[in-house]
């Protein structure tokens, strides 16, 4: 028997006695004493170590690879390539959507052509990393070099070179004969955007240009695979998804995901980087090739930046027009963005979020999905949103300026609430966003005069808001009563923010026991149902919502089972606070650590099963109010005050709400300030290490003030909204405004670096 | 993969040796902080490391009101900046000890190894020039002093030859009146690499400059020595407009490159902001000096 619970019943007002708490993180002593085991960790009898070949070159056909000299070299073990991969079907799909097998595996293992530099073209295993490293160097790889495209403009031109021959444009939904490095065009449209402008008296319009950065977590991809003599495959990988992972290498090998398991190590962080699988399946085919030994693959910094997803530089013009009166009347966005390698930039998600806050009228909006030769993107936290966000948020504040309105009244005045249409269909449900600017307006950094000057430079103010829609998919649990009285939960969401704390927390709610009774941990493949991503800010929401489904089934076993013991009828009996009683006849209750100890005396054990694919998704806005300091000679800019203010719909476990805040704001200022993919002209990255591709150090920041506000998602048991994205969609355009109030440089490039800051004071 | 010899003499002769057997297959260790970095990157492709904090000559650090301070070639900035009297003696290389790297960092990063590091953001070597010092160098064919400015001689080289050692850096001792300020612009807050940097000094007489000294990082192949900048002062009063005037001469002589730290442009402008800024700060110190 499981438990039924009414979708859209909302608990967030009520007390809990667990949700809502900050206790301890069961993984916390682990990691603070170094025992935690992540991917890099692991040690397997009669290891090999991989090392990857990359391409030195942003485009160029291959036209041989010889493996004589690499293969004789003492220690050498296996050498795999493109033509390792069997024959498949034509698409590829690992839960995410379907993509050409080529454009797939090509970000594997090179076929052909490569695309961008550091794509992968050819692995090797070897006794130890140094001859691995001996042996890259001895394949001979004979490249024809060709023109390179490093940005959407460039790759929109007409006479660009083409990456990929067999791609052409999708426009409008309709697939074109045009092959071009335009994957899609599409458009959003609401109202009349003509007339929208023509009943406007100020509008304004600019062309923005970001460069291209990387999520940045300090732990490097890793993976071990042992392809085993029976053909069974097991995967030890960092990962945001250990079922993706799954699909990923099933995919690529064409081995059914019946004969692969996937365990997930702790992960150093991945705020949506690793998401895809890069070295994987190569790791397998060089374990199978090799004789069945466990083969070790550990990028290096240089590789995770050259070789993996990073999030795009972005093209973007964004018109705005509003009355005299500051209601905003027409809203305009071109959105180009740099896919990468293969097709798939998160242009589709920028123009979702790039107006969401405002309910216009009059919308029109173009994404261009564009290839170019650079990494192929991948997810980074509420993906392609903050690139609009520094457009959108940056027309917004001028506006405000031209009509002399504080720019939070004019962004109330228009903001999104329940009912309004989003340009590209979807209508609000119940959303935060008026709540998010009141609690900005009125906290007491918006309400106290600018924090004074550190080193004698100028002070200003920004302020910012963005929106990220969040996801729902699928999520699996299974809780198991311990006869003293405790739960062990399973769960298959890779835990990158604490989120075994907080579904833990929701299954402690319901059976009325405390936290420190629920034993979360997360499983393999093997062990627990299917598992989507740990992202799109869906963890807390959706594998939470499991464990409130497994931890309601096991409350139903116990008060079965308790009516059984007392031979009542079911209906009769109540588990409340962790009690289990008659509600007739006060003399029959017990506790459910009483009953635990009964249970195999009495029927047997009792194991609670949760899965789910929830639609009822919260949206959530996020909003920042940053006082900044700029040195007027230098354009050193120095953060002084940063508060953010955040819808979580209900925040489970405060601490880790908080943590996502800050941890999105932190990397929104080092993307705003400092952070940038540097290319050559021939399309080399030159800054592939931390000392000069440069994220924020602790001696750079504030300390982050938060504010959560709590506006109940109607859509979960516990009105909760995922809180992992939205907080970096808007501390660019905050940071930016700020700029602009402290030395009158409105920036339309990012990053805002000091050069950047006096190129435009000097313009 | 191949195999490298480390080996640890205690007397310069033995380092000179092993140095004239290995010639350009050795480099000689100090804290190690770009060597080994540098060796993992692939720069070099070495026979041996010579490790060089067991000679008592590289470890030695001696000051005196009357001989200067002499600076062993391996001793760690930690040492030099902990030292009170160093620390207040010479201004201008303790704002480089101190910004190098992190406090980690600088429990092992020598002074010499920047020097011989020879990278053109150096960020000891400026203020190495302003404090007037010199490099005592041992080879086979015996000792030598170089100034300082002279040491570099494009980005990763020097002028030793093949099989020399640097030994020690003698620094005079300041004159009533001297005053020196090293300052770098970094767009972080640490942990960093000069876009631009300037060490300067100045030694007032009677409220006048009697000599300046002005060099930058970061702005050419090698730290560059300016020295019209610092002449431009000399006889006349730390003004404004003299500072300015020195400011701008530091800004036409760097010949900056564009890179993924600044451009050409904005690199010469912070010439000028900074050479400007440490300027007016040497002044200052030397006044406190008075």
């Amino acid at each position: 028997m499981t438990t039924t619970y009414e979708p859209n019943k909302v608990l967030s007002n009520k007390e809990f006695k667990v949700v809502g708490t900050r206790p301890v993180r069961p993984d916390g002593a682990d990691k603070v004493t170094g025992r935690a085991q992540y991917g890099a960790d692991l040690q397997l009898t009669g290891l090999l170590y991989g090392k990857t070949l990359r391409s030195p070159h942003a485009h160029a056909n291959i036209k041989s690879i010889d493996f004589k000299k690499a293969l004789a070299l003492e220690g050498v073990k296996a050498v795999v390539s493109a033509k390792d991969f069997p024959e498949t079907k034509d698409t590829a799909n690992y839960g995410l959507g379907d993509s050409p097998m080529n454009y797939f595996r090509g970000n594997i293992l090179a076929d052909k052509k490569v695309l961008y530099k550091g794509q992968a073209i050819a692995a090797v295993a070897a006794s130890s990393v140094h001859v691995a490293e001996a042996a890259l160097s001895l394949i001979d790889v004979k490249y024809e070099v060709l023109d390179a495209v490093l940005t959407a403009p460039e790759g929109m031109a007409k006479d660009a070179p083409i990456l990929h021959d067999d791609l052409f444009t999708k426009e409008f939904e309709k697939q074109t004969k045009v092959n071009s490095n335009i994957a899609e065009h599409f458009q959003h449209k609401m109202g009349d955007i003509d007339e929208g402008f023509a009943g406007a008296d100020v509008i304004v319009e600019r062309t923005f240009d970001t460069a291209t950065v990387h999520q940045g977590y300090i732990e490097p991809h890793n993976v071990t695979a042992l392809w085993n003599d029976d053909d069974r495959i097991h995967v030890w990988t960092s990962t945001q998804g250990a079922f993706t992972v799954r699909a990923a290498v099933s995919e690529a090998l064409a081995v059914p995901v019946s004969k692969i398991k996937v365990t997930p190590m702790e992960i150093g962080g991945g705020f949506g980087g690793k998401i895809n699988v890069y070295e994987d399946p190569a790791a397998a085919l060089l374990s199978k090739k090799a004789g069945h030994k466990p083969v070790k693959m550990v990028m290096t910094r240089a590789e995770v930046f050259e070789g993996t997803g990073p999030t795009p530089g972005s093209h973007m013009t964004v018109k705005m027009g509003a009355t005299n009166e500051g209601k905003i009347v027409a809203a305009q966005a071109n959105l180009a963005m740099e896919a990468g390698a293969y097709p798939g930039s998160p242009v589709g998600a920028g123009a979702m979020c790039v107006f969401t806050a405002y309910d216009i009228a009059n919308v029109t909006i173009d994404g261009y999905d564009v290839v170019v030769n650079k990494p192929k993107t991948a997810a980074y936290r509420a993906p392609g949103a903050p690139n609009a966000a520094f457009a959108a948020e940056q027309v917004i504040d001028e506006i405000a300026e031209k009509l002399n309105i504080d720019p939070l009244e004019l962004r109330l005045q228009n903001a999104a609430k329940e009912g309004t249409r989003r340009a590209d269909g979807p209508i609000h449900p119940r959303i935060g966003c008026v709540e998010v600017l009141e609690a900005m307006k009125e906290h007491h950094h918006y309400q106290s005069p600018l924090t004074p000057a550190k080193n004698g430079g100028k002070v200003g103010r920004g302020v910012g808001i963005g929106f990220w829609f969040n996801i729902g998919m699928q999520s699996a649990c299974n809780i198991s009563v311990n006869n003293d009285g405790t739960v062990n939960l399973v769960e298959g969401s890779t835990d990158i923010g604490g989120s075994r704390a907080s579904i833990a927390m929701h299954a402690a709610e319901v059976l009325g026991i405390s936290y420190e009774d629920v034993k979360p941990q997360v499983a393999d493949t093997d062990s627990v149902g299917y598992t989507a991503i740990t992202g799109g800010s869906r963890t807390t929401f959706a594998t939470g919502w499991a464990a409130y489904e497994a931890a309601n089934d096991v409350k139903a076993q116990l008060i079965d089972r308790a009516a059984t013991i007392w031979g009542v009828d079911p209906d009769s009996v109540e588990m409340e606070e962790g009690v289990l009683r008659s509600k007739t006849d006060t003399e029959l209750n017990m506790s459910f650590k009483d009953l635990s100890a009964q249970l195999n005396d009495t029927g047997g054990p009792i194991v609670g099963r949760g899965a789910v694919d929830p639609s009822g998704i919260g949206g959530s806005f996020c909003g920042q109010i940053v006082d900044v300091e700029v040195d007027p000679e230098t354009g050193k800019t120095d953060i002084l005050r940063f508060t953010v203010v955040q819808d979580a719909g209900k925040a489970i476990h405060p601490s880790y709400v908080e943590g996502q805040m800050q941890g999105g704001s932190v990397q929104g200022i080092g993307w705003a300030l400092n952070e940038e993919y540097y290319y050559s002209e021939d399309g080399r990255m030159n800054n592939p290490t931390f000392l000069d591709y440069r994220m924020p150090t602790s001696l750079d920041l504030p300390m982050i003030d938060t504010v959560i506000v709590e506006v109940a998602n109607p859509g979960h048991p516990y009105g909760v909204r995922g809180v992992g994205e939205a907080n970096i969609v808007s501390p660019q355009a905050a940071v930016a405004n700020a700029i602009k109030s402290a030395v009158g440089a409105r920036m339309e490039k990012m990053p805002m670096n000091p050069a950047a800051i006096m190129e435009q004071l000097w313009s | 993969m191949n195999s490298i010899d480390y080996i640890r003499p205690t007397t310069v002769d033995e380092a000179v040796s092993l140095l004239a057997k290995y010639k350009e297959k050795a480099r000689v260790l100090a804290g190690g902080t770009d060597l080994i970095v540098q060796m993992r990157g692939g720069r070099y492709q070495l026979d041996a490391v010579i490790d060089g904090k067991h000679i008592e000559e590289l470890n030695q650090l001696t000051y005196s009101k009357e001989n200067g301070l002499v600076i062993g070639a391996a001793v760690p900035c930690h040492k030099i900046y902990g030292d009170e009297n160093i620390a207040s003696a010479y201004p201008g290389i303790m704002d480089s000890a101190t910004l190098i790297g992190g406090i980690q960092i600088q429990g092992r990063a020598s002074l010499g190894g920047n020097l011989m590091n020879a990278a053109p953001s150096a960020d000891a070597i400026p203020a190495l020039i302003a404090h007037n010092a010199v490099a005592n160098i041992v080879g086979a064919n015996g000792t030598r002093s170089v100034p300082v400015e002279d040491i570099c001689s494009g980005p990763g080289r020097t002028t030793l030859d093949t099989g020399e050692i640097l030994v020690s850096i003698s620094v005079p001792a300041p004159s009533k009146g001297f005053g020196a300020r090293y300052i770098r612009f970094i767009p972080r807050n640490e942990m960093d690499i000069a876009v631009a940097g300037a060490g300067v000094s100045v030694q007032l007489k009677n409220g006048k400059i009697e000599a300046a000294r002005v060099a930058l990082s970061s702005v050419a192949p090698t730290p560059l020595f300016v020295e019209n900048a610092g002449n431009s002062l000399v006889g006349k009063e730390p003004s404004d407009e003299n500072i300015q005037a020195a400011a701008n001469l530091a800004k036409e002589a760097a010949t900056p490159i564009t890179d993924m730290r600044g451009t050409v442009e904005f690199r010469k402008h912070l010439c000028e902001v900074l050479t400007r800024r440490a300027l007016h700060t040497a002044v200052e110190r030397a006044r406190e000096e008075n």
